[in-house]
C-alpha cells in the first residue's frame, strides 16, 4: 500500500475548480513532484495535504489513516514554504527548537537533535544568528532543518528554490537529493520549473487546470509525453499537428499543412482522425543543402533566427511551406563558433523514431 | 553651488516645526524649571526675581517641601496605579479588537478603524460629561447594578464620583490610542508565519503566544506609552467624575496653579511628573528588550 493516497480529491473556489478529481498514490521514500503552470492546482493540493485547506470531495489517506479530521498541527507532515517563513524574532536555534518544543521534547534530547539538524544542513555555529543575518541559501537550509528535525513522515516543499539565484539553485538541488536520500523521508515537491522537476524527482505528476495530465518518471515524461500540453510544457518541442493520412502496423503518418507528410513509429492503436507529432529540437538534424542526413523525414528551409547559448545554438528554421521548426545543435564543429548564419539555406531531418505521436 | 541650495531646502521644511517646538515646548519648559526655584508671590504668581538688595531670589524651598511631605509621594503613587490599571485594561480590551480589525476583510478595515476613531469627532469634555449621565443614579446602568446588589442584600452604591467612574472613563478615553498602534503592527504580520507555526505543531494558543504576541511587542510598547503618559497626568476626568479621594497628581498640580496659587511648587510637581513618566517609559522599554532577547534565544 502506498504511504500517501490522494483519492478523487476536488477543491472548488466559487466557480473555479482548483483541483478536479485528482487521484495519486505516493510511495514511502519517494521524491515526488507536482509540476505545472501557476493556477494549475498544485499548491492547493499541497495545502490540502498539509491540512491548511480541506477537500470539497475525496479523501487524503496517510499511512492507512484518513486525515479529514486531523488539523495541520497534528499531521506528521511538515512544509517548507516558498518564503521559508522563518520566525524573525527567533534565532536559528530558536526556529529549529520550535517544533521540538511543541512536541514536548525533553531539553537534553532537543539540544542533541538541534545539533544534528544543524550539522545535516551544514550550519554548525549559526545557532545564535537571526534570520535577517543569513543569506537566502542559509535561510533555505534553516527552513529545511526546522521541518526535518522532528522526522516527519512526509515533507512538503512549495517552490523552495524559487527565490534563489541560478547557481545557488543548482547547488541546492544536489543538496536536496542528498538530504532526501539520507533522511529517507517522502518528499512532495511543488514547482513550475520543469528542469528542476526533471533533475530532482523519482516521479512527476504534470498538472493542468486542476487535473493530472500525466504521471511518469522524468525521462518517460520528456521522451513520451501523452498529451500536447505535457509535450509543450516539459522542455521545448516542435508540435506538428494535422490529419492522420496513413496508418500501418507500428507507424503513423500525419499530413502537417505547412510542412508536409511526417511519419513516425508508434504503438498507439486508436483510429483518431487527427494527431500531433512531438519532436524535440535536439532530435532535429541540420545540414547544408545536399548533405546526406540520416532520418526518414526530410524538409528544406532557411535559418530565420538563432539563439546562441555557448555550448549549443537553437536555430529557428522556416520550412519551405512555412512552418517554423526549432533545432538544437551542439556547437561541435572544430574551429567553428557555430554552423549556420541567418539566411543560410539548410536541410533538416529527423528519424521515424525521433518523433513521438500524440493522439487527438 | 548645488550644496547650499539643498541645505536651504532642508531648513525650509524642517525649520517651522523646529521653531514651533522651541517656542511652545522648550521655552515654556525652561520657564517652568526657572519658576520651580523661585518664591511664590504674596497674592499668587511669583515674587520679583530680584530682592530689594538686588540679589537673585532663587531657592530650593519648593523641592525641600516636596521631598519632606509624604502626601505628594502618595498621590504620585496613586496616579501611577491608576495609569497602570488604565494601560492594562486598554491593552486587554484593545488587543482582540486590533486583531479582529487586522484580520478582517480588507473592505471592512477602513470602516472598522473609522468606528474606533469616531469618538474623536466630539469634544473630550463632552464625552467625559456624557459618562456623568451614563453612570448617574437614575440611569439604567446604575439601577441594574444596584438591583443585582440588592438581590444579594447589599446596600446600593453610587457609581458616579468614585474610583470606578474615573477608571472606566480613563479606559474609554484612551482606548483608541492603544488600538491604533496595535492595529498598525498586527496588520503587517505575515500570515505564512502562523501557517508555519501550525505546520510545526503549534495550537491556536501557542501560535498566539509564541508568534503573534512577541512580534506585536513594538505595537504594545507604543500603545502603552500613548496611554500611560497622558493617563499619569490627567486632571479633567477625576475632577468631573471622581469623588473627594480620587484626586490625582494632575489635580494637585492644577490646584497649585489656580487655587493655592503656589506656582513654584506646582512647577516642582510638574517636573517630577515629567521625569517620572520618562523614567518609567525607559524602564519598560529596557525590560521589554530583555524579554524579546529571551524569546529570541527560544528559551522563554
Amino acid at each position: 500500500m502506498a504511504l500517501l493516497e490522494i483519492i478523487d480529491v476536488s477543491r472548488r473556489f466559487g466557480d473555479f475548480t482548483a483541483v478536479d478529481h485528482v487521484s495519486l498514490a505516493i510511495e514511502a521514500g519517494e521524491f515526488f513532484t507536482l509540476l505545472g503552470p501557476s493556477g494549475c492546482g498544485k499548491t492547493t493540493l499541497l495545502r490540502m495535504i498539509a491540512g491548511f485547506d480541506l477537500p470539497d470531495g475525496g479523501r487524503i489517506v496517510l499511512d492507512g489513516k484518513d486525515l479529514a479530521d486531523t488539523p495541520p498541527e497534528a499531521r506528521p507532515v511538515r512544509t517548507v514554504f516558498q518564503s521559508y517563513a522563518l520566525f524573525p524574532h527567533m534565532t536559528v536555534q530558536g526556529n529549529i527548537a520550535f517544533p521540538l518544543k511543541m512536541a514536548g521534547t525533553p531539553a537534553a534530547e532537543a539540544a542533541k537533535k538541534i545539533g544534528e539538524a544543524l550539522a545535516d544542513v551544514r550550519l554548525e555555529g549559526f545557532n545564535h544568528r537571526f534570520p535577517h543575518e543569513l543569506s537566502g541559501g542559509q535561510r533555505q537550509r534553516v527552513a529545511i532543518a526546522r521541518a526535518l528535525v522532528t522526522h516527519p513522515t512526509v515533507l512538503l516543499l512549495d517552490e523552495p528554490l524559487a527565490a534563489l539565484d541560478a547557481k545557488l539553485r543548482e547547488q541546492m538541488q544536489i543538496e536536496l537529493i542528498d538530504m532526501q536520500k539520507e533522511a529517507g523521508i517522502t518528499f512532495i515537491y511543488v514547482t513550475h520549473d520543469q528542469t528542476e522537476a526533471l533533475a530532482l524527482s523519482h516521479r512527476i505528476a504534470v498538472m493542468n487546470r486542476g487535473r493530472v495530465e500525466q504521471l511518469d518518471e522524468p525521462d518517460r515524461l520528456y521522451g513520451f509525453p501523452k498529451t500536447r500540453f505535457v509535450a509543450d510544457f516539459i522542455g521545448t518541442c516542435n508540435l506538428l499537428v494535422g490529419p492522420v493520412t496513413a496508418r500501418e502496423a507500428g507507424s503513423v503518418t500525419v499530413e502537417v499543412p505547412d510542412l508536409g507528410a511526417v511519419s513516425v513509429a508508434t504503438t498507439s492503436a486508436s483510429g483518431a482522425a487527427e494527431g500531433a507529432i512531438a519532436v524535440r529540437p535536439e532530435k532535429v538534424r541540420l545540414g547544408a543543402p545536399g548533405a546526406s542526413l540520416a532520418g526518414e523525414n526530410r524538409f528544406g528551409g532557411v535559418v530565420e533566427s538563432f539563439l546562441y547559448q555557448g555550448d549549443v545554438t537553437l536555430y529557428n528554421v522556416r520550412a519551405d511551406r512555412g512552418h517554423l521548426v526549432e533545432a538544437l545543435l551542439a556547437n561541435s564543429g572544430a574551429g567553428l563558433a557555430k554552423f549556420f548564419e541567418v539566411g543560410d539555406r539548410v536541410e533538416m531531418a529527423f528519424a521515424a523514431n525521433a518523433g513521438h505521436y500524440i493522439e487527438g | 553651488m548645488a550644496q547650499p541650495r539643498r541645505n536651504w531646502g532642508k531648513w525650509i521644511t524642517s525649520g517651522p516645526p523646529l521653531v514651533y517646538l522651541l517656542v511652545f515646548f522648550a521655552v515654556p519648559t525652561l520657564i517652568m524649571v526657572l519658576a520651580s526655584f523661585r518664591t511664590p508671590g504674596e497674592f499668587g504668581g511669583l515674587a520679583p526675581l530680584r530682592n530689594e538688595d538686588g540679589s537673585l531670589d532663587l531657592t530650593l524651598e519648593s523641592y525641600v517641601r516636596f521631598a519632606t511631605e509624604p502626601l505628594y509621594w502618595q498621590i504620585f503613587l496613586k496616579s501611577f496605579w491608576y495609569a497602570i490599571a488604565t494601560t492594562l485594561a486598554c491593552l486587554v480590551l484593545a488587543y482582540p479588537l486590533a486583531m479582529l480589525i487586522a484580520r478582517s476583510d480588507r473592505r471592512y478595515r477602513d470602516l472598522l478603524l473609522l468606528l474606533v476613531i469616531l469618538p474623536f469627532w466630539s469634544n473630550f469634555l463632552i464625552r467625559v460629561y456624557a459618562w456623568m449621565i451614563i453612570l448617574g443614579p437614575n440611569a439604567a446602568f446604575a439601577r441594574v447594578v444596584n438591583g443585582v446588589l440588592g438581590a444579594f442584600g447589599i446596600e446600593p452604591v453610587s457609581l458616579l464620583f468614585s474610583a470606578f467612574a474615573v477608571l472606566v472613563c480613563l479606559v474609554y478615553v484612551h482606548l483608541p490610542f492603544m488600538v491604533l498602534p496595535l492595529y498598525a503592527n498586527l496588520e503587517k504580520h505575515d500570515s505564512t508565519l502562523l501557517d508555519a507555526a501550525q505546520d510545526l505543531g503549534a495550537n491556536a494558543w501557542q501560535r498566539f503566544w509564541r508568534i503573534t504576541f512577541p512580534l506585536s511587542l513594538p505595537g504594545v510598547y507604543a500603545g502603552a506609552a500613548l496611554v500611560f503618559i497622558p493617563a499619569f497626568g490627567i486632571f479633567a476626568i477625576p475632577d468631573i467624575l471622581g469623588g473627594p479621594n480620587d484626586s490625582l497628581i494632575g489635580n494637585v498640580i492644577k490646584q497649585q496653579f489656580l487655587e493655592t496659587r503656589d506656582w513654584p511648587f506646582g512647577s516642582v510637581l510638574s517636573i517630577v511628573l515629567t521625569v517620572l513618566a520618562l523614567l518609567i517609559a525607559g524602564f519598560a522599554a529596557w525590560v521589554g528588550k530583555r524579554g524579546v532577547a529571551r524569546l529570541a534565544a527560544g528559551d522563554a
